[in-house]
């Protein structure tokens, strides 16, 4: 037995996908010419699944921004901030994003992922209880395993089933800790948040939220689902990522928390890892300035976003329960999610194939996100396609409605 | 076998029988992962299923310990007498 055969069932599907020339797990653009083009295959490609929500990874400012940074301060730091010194773009950044949020403390990570390994392992330790959505993504339930906490799941943006949970450990010692999202990922539908921070005051619980994918996208400001709810005074901790919105890579964390800058010498994420590149941290603050100067991105992303799901959901797919910059279609099985995303990109349409465990109820998704730079006849275009490839592969009226998948 | 176990198992089998998309024979030397083809996101939403019934919470760590399923029955049972 090998080390690897483990996986043998795994590398088969792999394998499978690879041998019909088309898996969605192993694409090269061979050149990225836009926020919402690139050469796939040779091909030009609209790209219709890259989480670029605000398109800003090619503004000129914020490109210019990376490049003189790098010229100044070199390609990287060659370190963690803890062993190796902080450079003073990593404190302008954490700064501006404290003042963004309007909060007292920010904390910058090498990534989002990162950010919730970081904060959550780090808020909640041995004797502790986390309390985590049952559809959370993958790195707020690897952060919960690296902390020692007690972890509980409750039913998805339920408050109700939160709040029989929080009953049941009631007695129980330990500082309780709830995480949510602000826009889940793969079917783009948002929390209850107004309820959930009820919930969280009733017993006593502190609350992070994720606002990876609401960044830029929700409140006025475009700080996210907790601004658009009116509820930022009960968030204790905001984690998000600069990967999506905007454009770069990198997480942080921002709070009102007293003694906060502790968390730097004990969340092992933010210590054990090198620091972001000079580069990214300069792009990062010159798109969370565009991301403030520019609030029609918001309104072009969301009018996009509007435009896609009404598209699809005219033309009878099953859609999630909300219109929001991820609009993923419902499949009936990963074998039709397969054979439409490969059709959609023999087409020019790229789009994201997403598969259980990562989606809630084992359900097959064909995901699509929207970008502000996106034009509407490129919406209209991918909303052809879909309906070409739809009727093609007999999957418009047959598709299961979303309570039956359900 | 006291009542209580018998009681948890009855609850579980008949959770997992309305779970399952098939009929599969089920024991207390069931693997759930292995025998039930479940992955790691149908196992916590079925586990979620028995919580509600039995009003217990079942803590992540504790579910990953789980094989099979007289492994969860002792689980349950340990969590019900604990509450
Ligand atoms: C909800 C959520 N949190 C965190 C992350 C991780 O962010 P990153 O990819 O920037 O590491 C993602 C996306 O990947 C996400 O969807």
């Amino acid at each position: 037995m090998a080390l690897l055969d483990k996986y043998a069932p795994v590398a088969e599907q792999y394998r499978q996908l690879e041998l019909a020339g088309a898996n969605p797990f192993n694409v090269t653009f061979d050149e990225v010419l836009s926020p919402t083009e690139a050469l796939i295959a040779g091909r030009k490609t609209l790209l219709l699944g890259t989480n670029n929500y605000l398109g800003l990874t090619y503004d000129p400012a914020v490109v210019e921004a990376a490049v003189a940074a790098t010229r100044a301060a070199g390609t990287g730091t060659t370190g963690s901030r803890i062993a190796n010194g902080s450079y003073g773009g990593h404190k302008r950044l954490e700064a501006a994003l404290a003042e963004f949020y309007g909060r007292r403390h920010g904390l910058v990570f090498s990534t989002g992922y990162q950010a919730n390994l970081g904060i959550i392992s780090a808020l909640a330790g041995k004797g502790d209880h986390l309390l985590l959505d049952a559809d959370s993504h993958a790195s707020i339930y690897d952060g919960s395993r690296l902390g020692y906490a007690q972890v509980t799941r409750f039913r998805h943006n339920s408050p109700d089933d939160l709040a029989n949970r929080l009953r049941r450990l009631a007695d129980e010692p330990g500082d309780k800790v709830i995480i949510v999202e602000g826009i889940y990922s793969m079917l783009g539908d948002t929390a209850p948040l107004r309820e959930f921070a009820a919930v969280k005051r009733e017993y006593g619980a502190y609350l992070v939220v994720d606002e990876a994918h609401s960044l830029g996208v929700l409140g006025e400001t475009g700080r996210g689902l907790a601004e658009r709810e009116g509820v930022e005074a009960d968030v204790d901790f905001i984690v998000g990522t600069f990967s999506k919105s905007l454009g770069g890579v990198g997480g942080f964390c921002v709070t009102d928390m007293e003694g906060a800058d502790i968390l730097r010498v004990v969340s092992r994420p933010y210590m054990f890892t090198a620091s972001l590149p000079p580069g990214v941290i300069a792009a990062t603050e010159a798109a969370l300035h565009e991301l403030r100067a520019q609030p029609e991105l918001q309104a072009r992303l969301n009018a996009n976003a509007l435009r896609l799901y009404r598209g699809l959901e005219a033309l009878g797919f099953a859609l999630g329960p909300e219109p929001s910059p991820v609009v993923s279609a419902i499949m009936p099985s990963p074998e039709a999610a397969f054979g439409f995303w490969a059709a959609l990109l023999e087409a020019g349409l790229y789009t994201n194939v997403s598969l259980p465990p990562a989606t809630p109820k084992g359900l097959a998704l064909l995901r699509s996100s929207v970008s502000a730079a996106h034009t509407p006849a490129q919406i209209d275009r991918a909303v052809a396609l879909f309906a070409e490839v739809g009727q093609a592969l007999g999957l418009l009226a047959g598709a299961p409605g979303l309570a039956a998948a359900r | 076998m006291s009542d209580q176990a018998n009681e948890i198992r009855e609850t579980i089998f008949s959770t997992l029988r309305a779970a399952l998309p098939q009929d599969r024979p089920l024991s207390d030397s069931t693997h759930i992962i292995e025998d039930l083809g479940l992955d790691s996101v149908a196992v916590m939403d079925f586990v979620m299923e028995i919580e509600d019934k039995l009003d217990i919470t079942v803590p992540l760590d504790k579910i990953a310990e789980v094989v099979t399923l007289g492994d969860l029955i002792a689980t349950v049972q340990r969590l019900k007498q604990a509450a």
